[in-house]
């Protein structure tokens, strides 16, 4: 098990932060522009939980997740040029412009992909868990998916078989509280659904995913199990969707009192508090704020410059 | 022809110590129809690996096997349920090299075999062959025969794209002549049943024979029977289709699958398409009949025949 964060990590994870969150705010800036049609699922208010989930990775450890993942891109590696380049559909996109903002993929980075069917991707992730089994590589994925997933079929059906081949697989369920419109109460009976975990028996652990600290200690142990060779772990990182479900989509809070919710839970302002507890001055935080926001800026503008990809080129990558 | 399988799967097994097989009552049950008789004696469980009744997850679990660099063949007992996989061979298998700019390859086979005219019913009797040939991104197999099976299956597997190969129960004990090479046949090439000047039979998989059985009463009538074993639904042999079709200049589509949005209607569209100045008379297409598959007696008026064929050989001709 990897040891306690340093500062110089934790600082690494707060730049980390931001640069998602500019990403985030970028990339619905840009669709509000029309730079790019479809639409984006921001991850704006759960920063933390990608960015603490792949700090207790190695390199060579896989990553898969959802149409909200750009988070999680960008926290196992891939370049924020890239990957919004990809989302205005450009040739220079990580996913060669084809796929867009909800079909991101690094797999240099070992971030296998997102998906945009929900729970579609969890067996697909206990695959490539099952072909580490099978080299003995020592390989870890990690699975991130929503709340809503853990109502389908295939999430179930995947926890079952994980444990009964004891996958070296983490199962990351990031329950913000909401479906598209309907809330996590109207869908699911139980209080945690981590509690789901007990019927299948595999460990189930709830946290904060508000709080890096508490992500990555849960998520280094989940880890190390994993490679130990003892099987998957249910995580879920309680945390709050900002504001909207997608840039398009409805699905507001339903009242004022949720929406503020998610402004109070804002995991970067919160971790601030505890960095600046270890000494971190405001001048450090503005110029690491500034940084990221450098980075997104010149992403912006290079995924702007970017040429679309070739007419005769639409029909490349169907087989291999 | 369940023989002529597993003997390519076997011998690719051997070459490629990377190939994984998924499904249900595989292991040392050897399938539900017995054609992986011997595979988990000689290959172990983690090569042939029985796992719990979930075809979603399977067929997933699938497709990350062969994302990984694992080639994996996945068996669904009955094509009826490959539905339940459907997410994992559609939406997922088929598109993600193409969403992922090509970063990667999906060598996976799911086998699904049509149970039909065995008196299972509407959900074991089904060929739904149309709607995988309906998703850009999948290669759909249909062999006819041994030979072909062998061929077609060792083709599939080096070609390493999402497949999805339909295997016809009642002919899993066919015997045909199968080489003990271990040549891969083209995918997209059809096959010359029997040739003939008069009129083409385009027909796949479990019609076949009754096709070559119509086409031998024909001859004793003076109609020459072009039978073509099309083998490979995607890519579907066009040019070859239209080359019989502007040498004979009729054409019947023969299949077990229901008459309605099915493949015939794409292959006799594919005809018109690159052979209309040549025909000299309306396109036949010989189907089940646009129902549930019934059981016992009535379900032998569902499925189309030998005779059926004949008279529509014997309509393009009047």
């Amino acid at each position: 098990m990897k040891s306690a964060p340093d500062l110089k990590t934790l600082l690494h994870w707060y730049e980390q932060m931001w640069t998602i969150r500019f990403f985030e705010e970028n990339a619905i800036a840009s669709f509000r522009l029309g730079l790019f049609g479809g639409s984006t699922h921001p991850c704006i208010c759960q920063e933390a939980i990608a960015v603490a989930a792949a700090a207790a990775l190695e390199p060579a450890d896989q990553v898969l997740a959802t149409y909200r993942g750009h988070g999680h891109a960008i926290a196992k590696g891939l370049d924020p040029k890239n990957l919004m380049a990809e989302l205005l559909c450009k040739d220079t996109g990580c996913s060669g412009g084809r796929g867009g903002s909800m079909h991101l993929c690094g797999v240099d980075q070992g971030f296998l992909g997102t998906n945009a069917v929900v729970a579609a991707h969890i067996p697909i992730a206990a695959g490539v868990a099952l072909a580490n089994q099978l080299k003995r590589n020592q390989q870890v994925v990690v699975v991130f998916f929503g709340d809503g997933a853990t109502c389908e079929g295939a999430f179930f059906e995947t926890l079952n078989m994980a444990v009964l081949w004891k996958i070296p697989l983490v199962f990351v369920c990031e329950n913000n509280g909401y479906a598209i419109s309907v809330p996590t109460r109207a869908a699911i009976p139980i209080e945690n659904i981590s509690q789901r975990a007990d019927g299948f028996g595999l460990p189930g652990v709830t946290v904060d995913g508000n709080d890096p600290l508490l992500v990555h200690a849960a998520m280094a142990e989940a880890v190390a199990r994993a490679r130990r060779g003892d099987g998957p772990t249910l995580l879920e990182c309680k945390t709050v969707r900002w504001e909207r479900h997608s840039a398009i989509s409805a699905g507001k809070y339903a009242n004022e009192e949720e929406a503020m919710k998610w402004k109070q839970a804002d995991p970067i302002p919160r971790f601030e508090k505890v960095l600046r507890e270890k000494g971190v001055t405001d001048d450090q935080f503005s110029a690491i704020r500034a940084k990221a926001k450098q980075v997104n800026d010149e992403a912006l503008a290079f995924a702007i410059a970017s040429e679309s990809p070739k007419a005769e080129t639409v029909e490349n990558f169907v087989f291999a | 022809m369940a023989e002529a399988i597993n003997e390519a799967i076997r011998h690719e097994m051997r070459r490629d110590p990377n190939i994984v097989l998924l499904g249900q009552d595989i292991g040392a049950y050897g399938g539900t129809f017995g054609v992986y008789k011997g595979l988990f004696e000689e290959f172990g469980p983690d090569r042939v690996r029985d796992g719990p009744l979930c075809e979603a997850s399977t067929a997933g679990w699938g497709v990350g096997l062969a994302m990984s660099g694992m080639p994996a063949i996945v068996e669904i007992e009955f094509m009826d349920f490959i539905t339940l996989a459907s997410d994992a061979i559609c939406n997922q298998a088929a598109k993600m090299r193409y969403f992922f700019g090509g970063q990667v390859r999906v060598p996976l086979i799911v086998r699904a075999p049509v149970v039909n005219r065995l008196g299972l019913g509407a959900q074991h009797s089904q060929s739904l062959e149309a709607w995988l040939m309906h998703i850009p991104g999948l290669r759909v197999i249909m062999p006819s025969n041994a030979a072909d099976a062998k061929g077609l299956m060792i083709a599939a597997i080096r070609d390493g794209n999402p497949t999805v190969f339909i295997e016809h129960v009642r002919l899993y004990a066919g015997k045909t002549e199968v080489g003990e090479a271990d040549d891969p046949i083209p995918l997209g090439k059809l096959r010359v049943a029997r040739e003939g000047k008069d009129v083409t039979i385009a027909t796949y998989s479990g019609m076949v024979r009754p096709s070559l059985d119509a086409a031998k009463k024909l001859a004793g009538d003076g109609i020459e029977c072009e039978v073509l074993d099309l083998r490979t639904l995607a890519p579907l042999d066009r040019e070859g289709l239209c080359a019989s079709v502007r040498k004979t200049g009729r054409l019947v589509v023969a299949h077990e699958a229901v008459k309605t949005a099915g493949a015939g209607a794409e292959i006799a569209q594919s005809a018109l398409e690159g052979a209309f100045d040549y025909l000299q008379a309306p396109i036949q297409r010989v189907a089940a009949r646009d129902l549930p598959i019934p059981t016992g007696k009535l379900q032998d008026l569902v499925f189309p025949n030998a005779a059926d064929v004949e008279n529509a050989v014997r309509t393009t001709m009047a």
